[in-house]
């Protein structure tokens, strides 16, 4: 468990970071809260020859309201998102998600953009970035671009973040009460089996679903969305609806859950996160 | 069992003399220095030019070694050398088991592999460097061409005739037989009314200790010794066993176990990586350590359980249970370590539980894989008995429509009728099972919870209740069964200022021996706590000792301390007579006092007569100097202590999760010298019982890949999946030896998931379900609730 050699680097501003990224290219990773990057070095799975840590730059740190959304800094804490009253009245999805993540100790160094970056198919903050059409503000060498949560999440453990950029913050929208996250969680690592975040719009009858853990990468239950868009929300047309929770994706098999029981748990755990959202108006 | 507790060695004014240190709950000693993170484990020692180690391990679960290639790595800076099979083999022994079983074959364990690799993790090459990181990068620097061969994996497949073969130079999977009589089973089985079937699997569990193994050899070229500090239960079992293996007499060896952070038997071995390290710090003439990664531990440190049995009982209309015959097949792994094909063995002689069975057959067949050895976890065997025993009661009642407490009453010895003797040839030494049945159901408030499963039911909830009763064999144990000595060996030595040290022999290794050895020692010396002091896991002070495993250490070494106080208070007497110019016969010894029967005034104490006994100046004639003595104590019997468990679970029907509503245990470990300590046995083994019960599988995939390598993919339970216990305890003192106890160690890992099995089998009844494996993972109760099978 001791990681191979390499060389550290700790910038002070994003732009000597973007530079040490544009000078070292594919030698470098990014290291943030270290809770991906760390144990995949210890056992050599990952062996940069240039660690950039980016744990010293302020300005990627702050939750504000900017412009009617809210703007979380990439290198927010799980914890800082667990704890924020703005977050708590305003988007109070991301707390309930951070507060599923792992332990205290996890939570207290794990990043909101760290995670995201990193796109562990079973990773908590997808389902919500998704469900919440989170906007991506990425730095790179020749400025700024915002990519939709839609387009962030490119495949399992890649994102729509190259090797010169570094996730900037995320915008997500000022929402009501009714959203839920509900986790089925790995009992050895903590990560999601399945974790359905939902954001229910009883005013336009509308809702919005999304599934980390079951596939590849997280998605969006469109046929789900679809068959409930103008509907009543009723416990029966959430449970008709839900049965296509699954639909359209290849679930993941491994020792812990087969893809016939993540297929069957994003049906369950769709219905609940739903009437769970659906019970908080 | 809510019990005041003290703080140790508190200045509280405690007259000297003071008694009843016996049977209080009180603080360890041992506590503060191990929650301040100032006590010493391997992993804390530095000595001066040390070395570090780490092995190269076969990543193929069966592999020729074509060629190693050493060069790169050992021109690396900082690496002194590198090491093969080729190297090292031919100038040590082969890693000992000390339980061999005929029967079959096993090949010669040698320390590193030659020529071959047996399983994942297997150590092929070990790298020594200044330091650890420079030996974990040379790892990378050493070429090894592997020829990769069918591995063998499943136990049942390879008994097969065309499966490829563990060790393809035996011609055999079979490691050894073994078979155990147990009475006429024909005739028990004629009796019958009806006989049930019944197939039972005991997953592969992995110990993960919280700290891993490792070592510090050091030689001592000057004295031609060597010391070695290793994290291990059984020091004194080093010693025996290692110095034939690196070619030195037995004299020149020290062996220390410091703190060890927890063994659960995976401890209880002697490793290749001690006897490679051990031959290096000769070889070399440098001190090296040794420090087991986590992924090395869950690959390379013993696994436990891993038992498939077939199982038939015959039994009458009433109930009563006459009889049961396994056969069973146990997955040795690729080599055997020290008690491998014993463990089995003990599932066969406790198959009868808490009953009066007229007959209990086993048959084992013990088989070689591709995989890690199993050898002792926590319970080691007795829990395979126990779950067997408790699921064919539920079993039983199920098939005869009886109540699953009356078929346990109907089948109990009664008090009257201890000792017991078992089908299975042992002798239950001492027993009360309905007092402790009863006391477990009282404290669950029986019939309420009956009512509650009722109300739960009407309302959908699938809601189980479960009964395990367990008996365990303790205190391991009489001589003549066992490899090299059952006894244990203590001293006590009266120093010259009249404080005392005791040494024992049964390393503890986080049981809390030096707060309850003190206990015992206090108590009977008539002196404060505060003036003992209890050494333990250093050959060079506690001269001999068969250390800790199996539940022995209260039992045998806190009879050895009694033993050797009860020479030293003997010898006291007569310097006391003499001085007190009287005789011995006249002498009493009450309260830490010595004197006159009826002339109390002129008592002495033990400060007066140990300066006396040490500066021999007004010895009598012919009495030697010092108050010291040391003892072996032989027990004449093991020890049997028992319980009852209770639980109630709901199970979560669309996701198949369980949930753990009520714990109660009571467990009757004879006297109880320290209640806290028995508690947090208690507590430690009911929580691991629950991982086995509800979590917990190793996994191989079909090519010998270790797919629970790592805390991220093997579940242990955590503080949030440990319901609030009621704990209780009856007492019935063991006859086996003087202070009564039995052992408490393992109890927790015995009773629990037996229990827990028929609670999560009781809700699932309205499904039809009559028996499921463990573990029972959401998806594995998922697919009972839909009928289906499978699952991990």
């Amino acid at each position: 468990m001791i990681p191979a050699a390499f060389d550290y680097a700790r910038p002070a501003t994003l732009d000597e970071a973007l530079a040490l990224l544009a000078k070292h290219g594919e030698d470098a990773k990014v290291l943030a809260g270290g809770h991906s990057l760390i144990p995949a070095m210890k056992l050599r799975l990952s062996q940069p020859k240039v660690v950039v840590d980016i744990g010293r730059i302020d300005e990627l740190r702050s939750i504000s309201k900017r412009d009617g959304k809210i703007a979380v800094g990439a290198l927010t804490t799980h914890y800082e998102i667990e704890s924020s009253d703005l977050l708590r009245l305003a988007c109070p999805l991301l707390p309930e998600v951070a507060g599923k993540i792992g332990d205290v100790q996890v939570r207290n160094k794990g990043t909101i953009g760290g995670s995201c970056v990193h796109a562990d198919p079973a990773g908590d903050w997808p389902a919500a970035m998704l469900a919440l059409d989170a906007e991506f503000v990425v730095a790179g060498p020749h400025g700024s671009r915002t990519v939709a949560a839609k387009d962030f999440f490119v495949d399992m453990l890649t994102s729509a973040i190259k090797p010169d950029e570094i996730l900037r913050l995320i915008y997500v929208p000022v929402t009501t009460k009714t959203t839920a996250y509900v986790k089925f969680a790995q009992k050895a690592s903590g990560f999601a089996i399945a974790g359905v975040a939902t954001v229910v719009d009883r005013a336009r009858k509308d809702v919005a679903i999304a599934l980390t853990g079951v596939a590849t990468k997280a998605y969006r239950a469109a046929d789900v969305e679809s068959s409930l868009r103008g509907s009543d929300l009723s416990a029966a047309a959430i449970a008709t609806a839900t049965q296509k929770a699954a639909n359209g994706v290849d679930p993941l098999s491994d020792i812990h859950a087969s893809a016939e029981f993540r297929a069957h748990l994003a049906r369950v755990l769709a219905k609940r996160a739903l009437e769970l959202a659906n019970s908080r108006g | 069992m809510s019990t005041a507790i003290e703080e140790p060695r508190k200045a509280e004014a405690r007259p000297e003399g003071s008694q009843g240190y016996f049977g209080r709950a009180m603080k360890r000693v041992e506590d503060p220095r191990l929650l301040k993170g100032i006590a010493t484990y391997v992993d804390d020692l530095k000595l001066p030019s040390m070395l570090h180690a780490e092995f190269l391990r076969s990543p193929h679960a069966h592999a020729k070694i074509q060629s190693i290639n050493t060069d790169r790595a050992k021109k690396l800076r900082g690496v002194v050398s590198v090491f093969t099979g080729a190297d090292v083999n031919g100038k040590l022994g082969t890693v000992p088991c000390a339980t061999p079983l005929p029967g079959g074959k096993s090949p010669d364990h040698k320390p590193l592999a030659d020529g071959r690799t047996y399983f994942v993790g297997h150590p092929v090459a070990v790298v020594v460097a200044e330091s650890r990181a420079i030996a974990r990068d040379a790892l990378d620097l050493i070429e090894v061409d592997y020829d990769p061969l069918p591995a063998v994996i499943d136990p049942e497949k390879a008994l097969e005739k065309d499966s490829p073969l563990t060790h393809p130079e035996l011609g055999t999977n079979v490691a050894f037989t073994w078979s155990l009589p147990g009475g006429d089973v024909e005739s028990a089985f004629k009796e019958a009314d009806k006989v049930l079937k019944v197939r039972m699997i005991h997953p592969r569990l992995t110990p993960m200790a919280l700290e891993p193994r490792g070592c510090v050899a050091s030689w001592h070229a000057g004295d031609s010794a060597l010391t070695l500090w290793t994290s291990t239960q059984i020091p004194h079992l080093v010693r025996t066993l290692l110095p034939g293996l690196i070619r030195i007499p037995e004299n020149k060896l020290r062996v220390v176990a410091p703190e060890v952070g927890g063994g659960f038997g995976s401890k209880l071995n002697l490793y290749a990586e001690e006897v490679v390290i051990s031959h290096l710090a000769i070889h070399l003439n440098r001190p090296i350590k040794w420090i087991e990664g986590r992924r090395e531990n869950a690959a390379a440190t013993i696994h436990g359980r891993d038992q498939i049995g077939d199982h038939e009982i015959a039994v009458r209309n009433d109930g009563t249970v006459l009889a049961i015959r396994c056969k069973a097949i146990a997955d040795v792994g690729s080599y055997r370590q020290l008690l491998t094909p014993a463990i089995p063995t003990l599932t066969g002689i406790m198959l009868c539980g808490c009953y009066k069975l007229k007959a209990a057959q086993m048959e084992v067949t013990g088989v070689h894989t591709n995989k890690m050895s199993t050898d002792a976890y926590r319970g080691a065997g007795r829990p395979e008995a126990a779950y067997i025993i408790e699921r064919v009661m539920d079993l039983v009642a199920n098939e005869l429509g009886l109540d699953p407490v009356q078929v346990r009453l109907r089948n109990m010895p009664e008090p009257t009728e201890f000792p017991f003797q078992t089908a299975t040839g042992l002798q239950y030494d001492s027993g009360n099972y309905q007092a402790a049945f009863d006391k477990a159901r009282q404290l669950a408030d029986w019939p309420k919870l009956l009512e509650e499963r009722d109300a739960a039911r009407k309302a959908g909830r699938l809601f189980g209740i479960g009964l395990s009763t367990y008996v365990e064999i303790c205190a391991l144990g009489p001589s003549k069964t066992m490899a090299a000595g059952g006894w244990e060996w203590g001293c006590v030595r009266m120093e010259i200022s009249g404080k005392v040290t005791v040494i024992t022999g049964a390393t503890p290794h986080g049981q809390g021996q030096e707060t309850s050895f003190a206990q015992i020692a206090a108590d009977r010396l008539g002196l404060p706590i505060e003036d003992i002091v209890v050494l333990r896991g250093d050959t060079a002070s506690a001269h001999f000792g068969r250390d800790t495993y199996g539940s022995r250490a209260t039992a045998l070494g806190g009879t050895a301390i009694v033993m050797s106080i009860d020479k030293i208070i003997e010898k006291a007497k007569t310097l006391a007579a003499a001085l007190l110019k009287s005789t011995p016969e006249k002498i009493e010894f009450k309260d830490g006092k010595f004197f006159v029967s009826g002339e109390g005034k002129n008592a002495l104490g033990w400060s007066q007569l140990a300066s006396e006994a040490y500066v021999a100046k007004n010895l009598p004639p012919g009495f030697e100097p010092g108050l010291e003595a040391s003892s072996f104590f032989e027990p004449p019997n093991c020890t049997f202590p028992f319980g009852t468990h209770v639980v109630a679970v709901e199970v979560d029907r669309d996701t198949g999760q369980v949930k753990i509503l009520k714990y109660i245990a009571v467990d009757d470990c004879g006297k109880q010298v320290n209640p806290l300590l028995v508690e947090g046995q208690v507590q430690g083994g009911i929580a691991q019982s629950i991982g086995a019960a509800l979590m917990e599988k190793t996994v191989y995939d079909e090519n010998g890949q270790l797919l629970t390598g790592e805390f991220m993919d093997y579940a242990i339970p955590r503080a949030t999946d440990i319901p609030d216990y009621v704990l209780g305890s009856t007492e019935t003192p063991s006859p086996s030896n003087p202070l009564g106890v039995k052992g408490v160690g393992e109890a927790g890992t015995i009773g629990a998931t037996p229990a827990i099995a028929n609670a999560v089998i009781d809700a699932l009844s309205p499904f039809g379900v009559r028996h499921l494996d463990l573990p029972f993972t959401p998806e594995r109760v998922w697919r009972a609730i839909q009928g289906k099978g499978g699952a991990l």
